[in-house]
């Protein structure tokens, strides 16, 4: 037996012209917890994919445990020890916890002996881990974090001795987080071997003992995290330095340019997504909307935007009213001064398969500057893009080119540079670098601010606690569709977590 | 990364992939042929010959194309919207009421070039008609187009056949169609344009209805393209919520979308009822509806490749009758097999060889990359 769990050897995978692996060495060891950051498109997921049998390697080998093995799909990755836990959940919503472990791993075609069989089994494993969760309730009915306690136990279940979580604390509180942190160390301590896959320096600071990170389809150095800081990692992940932290000037805000009052939306099925929210935002300030991923957050920028009717409230832009409970035109609230970058940019802010220039337009249109008659004016509309382009330094240069092929980034900046240009009076803006490089997050920022500085009132709805905390002027939580506390951008991380947990007062943040 | 086919380039991805599926498809229906003891060469022959081996042949397969680039382009146009028009063929057979009406109506006083302009708006005018409620049913009550325009093509067939049979059936006449239509009703041949080619028209049908599609296609192209509500379409057939978001109202262009493609499909009644017959029938439009589905996925939804793929269908129309009529063992349902693999070769299996043609590329790619690498160095 040696001290190395999994070993990779020269691992390489094209798709296609795409280069997303290239010679990939890898050395983690028994007992570890190693951390692989790097920026999207970095490789890290296609690399997750080779070890766990999605994608096969071009060329390279995977040795695990000293034993050099195929994996030729993810069964063959649990047979050699290998365990997932997916970003996106791998469960059944109307199972059970324990329906959901057993899945694919049943003993026998007899059911009810499965189960009790599989019963036993999970309680060992919930009492030697201590990952407590009720066999019995289903999983729709669980939180986040607990369904990926789940997640964690389906692995653990099929005797999983190496454990890859990629970007498990999307999701989660920053509570949660602790706790999965916490849960990590006792895996570790048992002897698991952990490779966890984020593109957060912080939780890479925090709980790993070896990191490596990647860039452009290369594994760019390996560290002892001990030895290295954020900075150098950073560094590392971009390929340049990179600075870490905005820089402001107070905020200078003036009078209320956009009002929402008691706004309730509810979901397709029924279920209340936003709960009798209320907030105003004034001319040169950058509120803060922070949250769970899922509190209503998406519903609510939805709803003032047009996008989505509200059952009941009211909103104001620029002191007149928008008929969010009747019919709300996008187009009509654009024209009166309401620009909306929105959270999904693949879906909803671009059209992928339409050329940079076309997706310059999108919702401005009907503006007479692009178009002659009912004809587009594709010169105008090429000449706004190339304009742009330069503004933003979206790469590659070239208003021709199909958004798809455009990084996160470079897509993101798409968005911001039609959105921005126009010169609302508000601005809303869902996620803005969730999936983007770090280093155009630093440009996305300045140019917030610098929309703020020119005395916009800019909403920022983000997941990212970090980016709330830089950006804003007056900090937001919601939690199950509510506003449950409006905090200045000074306030602790723990403070805004236990918030952002629906854990309300200060007695509870003493503990 | 999310995408795991390569990027080829253009002529690859339009020229290549398309001739292989084409040709995989010829040779899986050789094979069908030798099934049936017949010489695979000898059909290819009679069907190509048979399309292309006289003036008049291709006068018929230029006739059938023309009758294709209608509904094809009617079916691409509500492809580009993200609806599948599958009525085409009913909007067609309605379509052809307006062609009908114009020619009853002045066919005997005046010329075709007055007649023609009024069939024109007619055809189109019935069709989007025939199409808009279905349009209207999907935009207002959630009635999925698929279903109810397929439900319209039967009501459409009971239709036409209660007209035919009871109001457009000349007195004393036992034949379910109009009276035939004087001069004024008979669109002239494209006897000056063949001649340019040195070929002679001889019986065939080719007529000016053809030189009306290809101004359709030219149409079609700058709508989708070149046009605000063509943006608007785009827009709505590749990304809904993105339509939502921009403000675009999903129930106009559907509605929209849905009567222009209708219209589309009519015009394509002018070319067997003013080209050929010179009287509405029952059943003119003999599945051209149902075939533009299949030009339309051929031709990518893109005008430029409807036309070619309209006359590839022509092709198989004249030269499998053809071979129907040269080589007795091999029936009529034989072509009907042929072009169903055009349609799974072409439409459904449409990337069944892009993985390996891009793989070809892109070791291709990689070579070149390591020579210059070496040169460089």
């Amino acid at each position: 037996m040696s001290d190395i769990a999994i070993e990779l050897r020269g691992i390489d995978k094209s798709f296609g012209l795409v280069h997303a692996n290239k010679n990939i060495n890898l050395t983690v060891r028994k007992g570890t917890i190693h951390g692989i950051i790097g920026e999207n498109g970095a490789g890290k997921s296609t690399l997750m994919s080779i070890l766990y049998g999605f994608y096969q390697a071009d060329s390279g080998d995977i040795v695990v445990d000293g034993n050099k093995v195929t994996i030729k799909d993810p069964n063959a990755a649990i047979a050699s020890g290998i365990g997932m836990v997916h970003q996106h959940f791998m469960l059944v919503e109307n199972f059970t916890v324990l329906e959901n472990v057993m899945l694919g791993a049943e003993d026998s075609q007899i059911l009810n002996t499965s189960i009790s069989k599989a019963r036993v089994e999970l309680k060992r494993l919930e009492k030697e881990y201590a990952l407590e969760v009720n066999p019995d309730a289903l999983i729709e009915e669980l939180p986040v974090g607990l369904q990926q306690r789940v997640e964690i136990l389906k692995a653990l279940y099929r005797k999983a001795d190496i454990l890859i979580l990629d970007e498990p604390t999307g999701v989660l509180t920053p509570p949660e987080a602790d706790h999965l942190f916490r849960i990590l160390g006792q895996l570790k301590d048992q002897g698991k071997t952990i490779i966890f896959i984020t593109h957060k320096l912080r939780e890479i600071m925090a709980i790993t003992d070896e990191v490596s990170v990647m860039r452009r389809g290369e594994m760019v150095a390996t560290r002892h995290t001990k030895e290295t800081s954020v900075e150098e990692l950073a560094e590392l992940m971009v390929g340049r330095r990179v600075l870490l932290r905005v820089e402001k000037g107070a905020a200078n805000p003036g009078e209320v340019k956009f009002a929402v009052e008691n706004l309730t939306v509810r979901d397709g099925r029924g279920v209340t997504m936003v709960d009798n929210v209320s907030f105003n935002l004034r001319a040169g300030e950058i509120v803060g909307i922070a949250g769970v991923a899922g509190n209503g957050q998406s519903e609510l920028l939805e709803a003032i935007s047009g996008i989505r009717k509200a059952v009941g409230g009211t909103v104001l832009l620029n002191g007149k009213p928008i008929d969010v409970t009747g019919h709300v035109d996008p187009r009509e609230l654009r024209d009166r001064g309401l620009a909306h970058v929105p959270e999904d940019r693949h879906h909803v802010g671009l059209v992928l398969k339409f050329e940079e220039a076309e997706n310059g337009i999108l919702g401005y249109h009907h503006d007479k500057r692009y178009l002659n008659g009912v004809f587009l004016n594709t010169k105008a509309i090429q000449a706004d893009a190339e304009e742009k382009i330069k503004k933003y330094d979206i790469r590659p240069p070239n208003p021709r080119l199909k958004t798809a092929n455009f990084s996160g980034g470079n897509q993101q900046k798409i968005v911001l540079a039609r959105e921005m240009e126009r010169g609302p009076d508000v601005l809303i803006i869902g996620q803005p670098t969730r999936g983007v490089d770090v280093g155009a997050i630093e440009f996305i920022h300045k140019r917030i601010i610098e929309m703020r500085d020119q005395g916009k009132a800019v909403l920022l709805v983000s997941v990212e606690l970090d980016e709330i905390r830089a950006l804003s002027d007056r900090i937001i939580v919601m939690f199950a569709g509510r506003v449950v506390g409006e905090r200045d951008p000074d306030a602790t991380e723990g403070e805004l977590g236990l918030l952002m947990a629906g854990v309300e007062g200060r007695k509870d943040a003493a503990e | 990364m999310s995408n795991p086919y390569a990027k080829l380039p253009g002529w690859a991805e339009y020229g290549l992939i398309p001739l292989v599926n084409l040709v995989v498809a010829f040779l899986v229906a050789g094979l069908v042929v030798l099934l049936v003891g017949e010489n695979p060469l000898e059909a290819a022959y009679h069907m190509i010959n048979g399309a292309f081996g006289r003036g008049e042949y291709i006068g018929f397969t230029l006739y059938y194309a023309t009758t294709f680039i209608f509904t094809g382009l009617s079916v691409a146009v509500a492809f580009h919207a993200g609806l599948f028009n599958i009525g085409s063929e009913g909007q067609a057979y309605i379509g052809g009421i307006g062609v009908a009406l114009a020619c009853l109506w002045l066919d005997k006083t005046m010329p075709w070039f007055v007649v023609f302009p009024l069939a024109i708006v007619g055809s189109a005018a019935f069709g989007a008609l025939w199409a808009f409620l279905p349009g209207w049913l999907q935009a207002k009550r959630g009635s999925h187009v698929v279903i109810t325009t397929i439900m319209f093509n039967f009501i459409a067939s009971s239709l036409m056949v209660y007209l035919l049979t009871r109001v457009l059936k000349p007195l004393g006449s036992m034949a379910p169609q109009t009276r035939t239509f004087e001069a004024g009703g008979q669109l002239p041949k494209l006897d000056w344009l063949m001649s340019i080619f040195g070929l002679d028209l001889g019986n065939s049908p080719f007529n000016v209805s053809f030189l009306l599609a290809i101004l359709a296609a030219f149409g079609v192209w700058v709508l989708i393209w070149r046009t605000k509500l063509g943006y608007e379409m785009r827009t709505m057939g590749h990304s809904p919520s993105s339509a939502r978001y921009a403000g675009i109202g999903e129930a106009r262009i559907t509605v929209i979308v849905m009567m222009i493609s209708g219209g589309l499909a009519g015009l394509m009644a002018l070319n067997p009822i003013m080209g050929e017959q010179y009287r509405m029938q029952l059943d003119f439009v003999q599945g051209a509806g149902f075939v533009g589905i299949a030009v339309a996925l051929m031709g990518r939804s893109h005008p430029a490749g409807i036309i070619p793929a309209a006359i590839l269908f022509g092709m198989l129309y004249q030269g499998g009758a053809e071979i129907a009529f040269e080589m007795p063992a091999i029936s009529r349902d034989m072509i009907v097999i042929i072009q169903g693999l055009v349609i799974l070769f072409a439409g459904a299996l449409e990337n069944m060889f892009r993985p390996a043609i891009g793989r070809a590329f892109a070791s291709i790619g990689r070579r070149s990359a390591v020579a210059a690498q070496t040169r460089g160095a």
